[in-house]
């Protein structure tokens, strides 16, 4: 099992009332695999896409990437800066 | 690189100044209230901000890799800032224009496409609504 910190932003970290949650994920895992047991298992985030624009410490990442253990994976809404 | 101080263009304007650099180029953004923005007084910045302050430094980096004689600053501000104030100015400041509007218009962007910052608007009825550039906006509630 790996421990993966994943982060929460803007509109996701309202949905789910934290902007910080330890997740334990089967490995080798995915950033999906990520996403999909947070959907599950966490209060308020069914409600985040299924497919939302991730980071892997602090890089841009596609879905399809593995995560490891002690990972940083953080779930960022649609980017508005500028 | 964020902060949450009003922009200084002079500041920003000073950090890329040199004698052989004569073209400068200063881009700002402000918080914009026109007539279909439905009367916003103020946005809310929120961020990221390791990855944001890591994603700057890699963006201004490949600006330096493809316009080497070039100088480039950038700050983004956080918090709250209010309608005309600037919530992104860049300076951009090379041996000649080209490079120099190059360079800004490239790392501007990059930074609309890459930074991890949000924006939340507060508008004059007390609605709040955070900003999906590629959609309608959501309401989430009063101010």
């Amino acid at each position: 099992m790996g421990q993966i910190r994943l982060k929460f932003f803007a509109r996701y970290a309202e949905l789910v009332g934290t902007e910080e949650r330890q997740l334990s994920v089967a490995l080798p895992a995915t950033v999906a695999d990520v996403v999909r047991r947070a959907r599950d298992e966490i209060p308020g985030a069914g409600a985040i896409p299924e497919r939302p624009l991730a980071a892997v410490n602090l890089r841009h990442v596609q879905l399809d990437a593995q995560v490891a253990d002690g990972d940083e994976v953080a779930l960022l809404p649609p980017l508005a800066g500028g | 690189m964020l902060t949450k101080d009003p922009i200084s263009p002079a500041a920003l304007l000073a950090e890329v100044a040199a004698p052989e650099l004569g073209g400068t180029c200063l881009f700002l953004g402000t918080v914009r209230d026109g007539p279909e923005d439905g009367g916003i007084t103020g946005i809310e910045y929120s961020a990221y901000e390791a990855m944001a302050v890591a994603e700057c430094q890699r963006i201004l980096g490949e600006a330096r890799r493809k316009w080497p004689t070039a100088r480039v600053a950038v700050r983004h501000r956080l918090g709250l800032v209010a309608t005309e104030e600037a919530s992104i100015g860049i300076a951009a400041a090379a041996p000649h224009r080209d490079e120099a509007f190059a360079a800004c218009r490239y790392v501007i962007e990059q930074v609309k496409e890459r930074l991890p910052v949000w924006k939340k608007e507060l508008r004059a009825d007390g609605s709040v609504l955070w900003v999906d550039p590629q959609g309608r906006p959501a309401v989430v509630g009063p101010a």
